[in-house]
């Protein structure tokens, strides 16, 4: 039913999204690896003022084992203000949830039971493959043209190209393939655009036979996986442009722009360079009628002592250095701080990328990590595995969630005696700080390996603005 | 044309151009997006010459078929267009979908152009143009030519006292929400128009068919 006036959590502008109430209900994909039972939504209470904070306040499990949930959207976001096609009567309620394993899509309503979601829907993989011809869905963006989800695999025997399927979002059927032309883009990961400029941005991993056993160590030394940015026109859904990082700048993932719909630069993150082991963050920018693309965040490996380098897990053992891979990034709704996981060296580091093309680091965090372990304050005891994996941020930028796990076969090979569940929560002021009341771990995850975080009303990955 | 029929053409006028979603609110946005009035300023017309000709072609086809037909069959089948076309606007889930936000002017006409015609902007015409009678602003008749003749121009007033009325009202909101409130006022007042909308066509439908 439509509502009489603007859904609440709709912003015209960043500047208004960033006065937003602080959110009181975290959501968050939770799974098995072993895919013996299924898969979960896990509702975190995130309200300091309530008694349960910080407590896994509700869980709701899938029908069916073997999904892996990783990423996940809401239906409806603050791009229905836009001006070309308006819609600002829908509600955000619905939780669009992907197996990226399974190629399932479940569709969760959020409102009756906040924090027992219901599930309203489950797009089997056939409908995906049928009318898309995609497999594997990852991101999922509210947008002009209804829900746009990635997905890394193509479908009916076909292990690629990977893109974007279209799905309608009243009713969630798959629409179709997004793509009119392609061009020369075949690896898939991620998507999200400058909406005011009509520019569509996805960024490559692998396909499914790349990733879904573990990292292949010669597929990396061999230089195979993504390492290319691409641009599309979102109005005639052409692709425009590719622009190479250089191939040894192995995965190119999380894509954050600039939430100000005037300016057309954002950051990416590359996971591994493959001649040193450090990882790197690139600044895309407008330059004439192109788009380029410069590094400016190099972060190195780490050489671990000599105790550490017995510990070191085989995949990186003949290296002699713990990479950081920089596996997720996230951008604060006002653009100026830049979030940076490195999940291997076990830090989360923060930028003031105020001007964009000269990241100053201004603060930083250590938690888990292949070899220094390192544990919450909250629990000094208890050595950590892990690392700051997922990371989002509160739209006015205060609060910045973090969870664990990286994705089931990869987890594995880094952290080969267990990846364990920890979720935590940093206070973001003047320093970047834990909140020793938030470190929901272990078993309060059930078994379950924790994953992206979406936060109740939005948060500085889930909305785009047409407005300044 | 009587002063009733005109005062409810300047009144449709301004509920259509108060709709944030007939354009205003695009040209605010072209303005917010390079921080220049002049942006609002030169959408407005583009924006109002596309719900012109979008309303012109249901006026000008009333205005002839009534120089033909009897006005009051007229009447009774716009009426019936009226009532389907609003039931389908209030109980349809779909909704105008339109990807781009980089547009020429010519574009931008293009834009308001389906925009009001989806929206069944000027069917919501039909009535005050069956009940002002057809061919009010020839008045001598001399044959079908001459009929047909007064009947287009008076097909081509409708259309411009009622844009006008909405050019004005759309081009002094963008104005005001530009300068002085900003678009933070859409959260509280953008109330569900498109709802009303639809009400108002049923409504304007049914009391064109029972009167007739």
């Amino acid at each position: 039913m439509a509502l009489w006036k603007p859904d609440p959590t709709f912003y015209p502008s960043p500047r208004d999204a960033a006065a937003a109430p602080p959110e009181k209900l975290a959501y968050v994909a939770a799974f098995d690896r072993s895919a013996a039972k299924p898969d979960a939504i896990a509702v975190l209470d995130v309200d300091p003022d309530s008694g349960s904070y910080g407590q896994v306040v509700g869980w709701t499990e899938l029908p069916y084992p073997g999904d892996e949930l990783h990423h996940f959207g809401w239906n409806a976001c603050s791009s229905s203000l836009c001006p070309s096609s308006p819609h600002p009567h829908v509600e955000r309620r619905y939780l669009i949830v992907p197996g990226l394993r399974s190629s399932r899509i479940y569709v969760l309503d959020t409102k009756e039971q906040p924090t027992s979601p219901q599930i309203v829907k489950v797009l089997e993989p056939e409908e995906l493959a049928k009318r898309a011809g995609y497999s594997r869905p990852h991101t999922v963006h509210c947008g002009p043209e209804g829900l746009y989800v990635t997905a890394l695999g193509g479908a009916n025997g076909e292990d690629g190209p990977g893109g974007i399927a279209l799905l309608d979002h009243n009713s969630f059927e798959v629409l179709g393939r997004w793509e009119v032309d392609r061009g020369p883009q075949y690896l898939a990961y991620d998507a999200w655009w400058h909406i005011a400029h009509d520019v569509l941005v996805t960024s490559e991993w692998g396909t499914p036979s790349m990733v879904e056993d573990g990292v292949v160590g010669e597929l990396l030394l061999g230089r195979k996986y993504g390492h290319s940015l691409h641009f599309f026109d979102l109005r005639k859904r052409r692709h425009v442009q590719t622009v190479d990082l250089g191939d040894e700048h192995q995965m190119v993932l999380e894509l954050r722009p600039a939430h100000d719909p005037t300016k057309q630069y954002g950051f990416v993150g590359v996971v591994v360079n493959v001649e040193d082991l450090s990882a790197s963050v690139w600044l895309w920018h407008r330059e004439g009628d192109e788009f380029a693309a410069t590094k400016v965040i190099t972060i190195p490996a780490e050489t671990p002592g000599p105790d550490d380098r017995a510990a070191l897990p085989p995949v990186i053992e003949p290296f002699g250095a713990v990479p950081p891979l920089v596996t997720d990034i996230d951008l604060s709704v006002d653009d100026k701080w830049l979030y940076v996981s490195c999940w291997g060296t076990g830090e989360l580091k923060r930028y003031d990328v105020s001007d964009p093309f000269h990241p100053v680091e201004a603060g930083s965090v250590r938690i888990g990590g292949i070899t220094r372990r390192t544990p919450h304050p909250a629990a000094p005891d208890l050595p950590l595995a892990g690392g700051p994996q997922m990371v989002e941020v509160s739209r006015d930028g205060k609060r910045v969630y973090v969870t664990n796990s990286l994705y089931g076969a990869w987890d594995d090979q880094f952290y080969p005696d267990g990846v364990g569940a920890w979720m935590i929560k940093l206070d973001s002021g003047e320093d970047l700080t834990f909140d020793e009341r938030f470190f929901p771990h272990g078993d309060d995850f059930r078994g379950l390996r924790p994953h992206q975080t979406r936060l109740q009303g939005g948060d500085a990955s889930s909305d785009s603005y047409c407005y300044p | 044309m009587t002063e009733g029929s005109l005062a409810a053409l300047v009144a449709l006028g301004a509920f259509h151009g108060l709709n944030p979603g007939m354009g205003w609110l695009f040209a605010v946005a072209r303005g917010l997006q390079e921080r220049a009035r002049a942006r609002v300023l030169e959408s407005i017309p583009a924006i109002a010459a596309g719900h012109a000709a979008s309303v012109g072609v249901v006026a000008v086809l009333v205005a002839l078929t009534q120089s033909v037909v009897a006005t009051r069959i007229v009447a009774i089948v716009g009426g019936a267009v009226l009532v389907g076309f609003g039931l389908w606007r209030l109980l349809s889930q779909r909704h105008f979908r339109w990807v781009g936000m980089r547009l020429s002017l010519w574009q931008l006409a293009g834009w308001s152009f389906l925009m009001s015609s989806v929206h069944g902007a000027g069917l919501m015409l039909v009535p005050v143009i069956t009940a002002s009678g057809g061919a009010a602003v020839g008045g001598h008749d001399h044959g079908l030519g001459a009929a047909q003749g007064s009947a287009v121009m008076s097909g081509i007033f409708v259309t411009g006292v009622h844009t006008l009325a909405m050019f004005l009202v759309a081009g002094a909101i963008a104005v005001v929400v530009y300068e002085i409130v900003g678009l933070t006022v859409l959260r509280r007042t953008w109330f569900n128009l498109d709802r009303v909308w639809a009400l108002a066509l049923i409504g304007a439908g049914a009391v064109t068919v029972l009167t007739a």
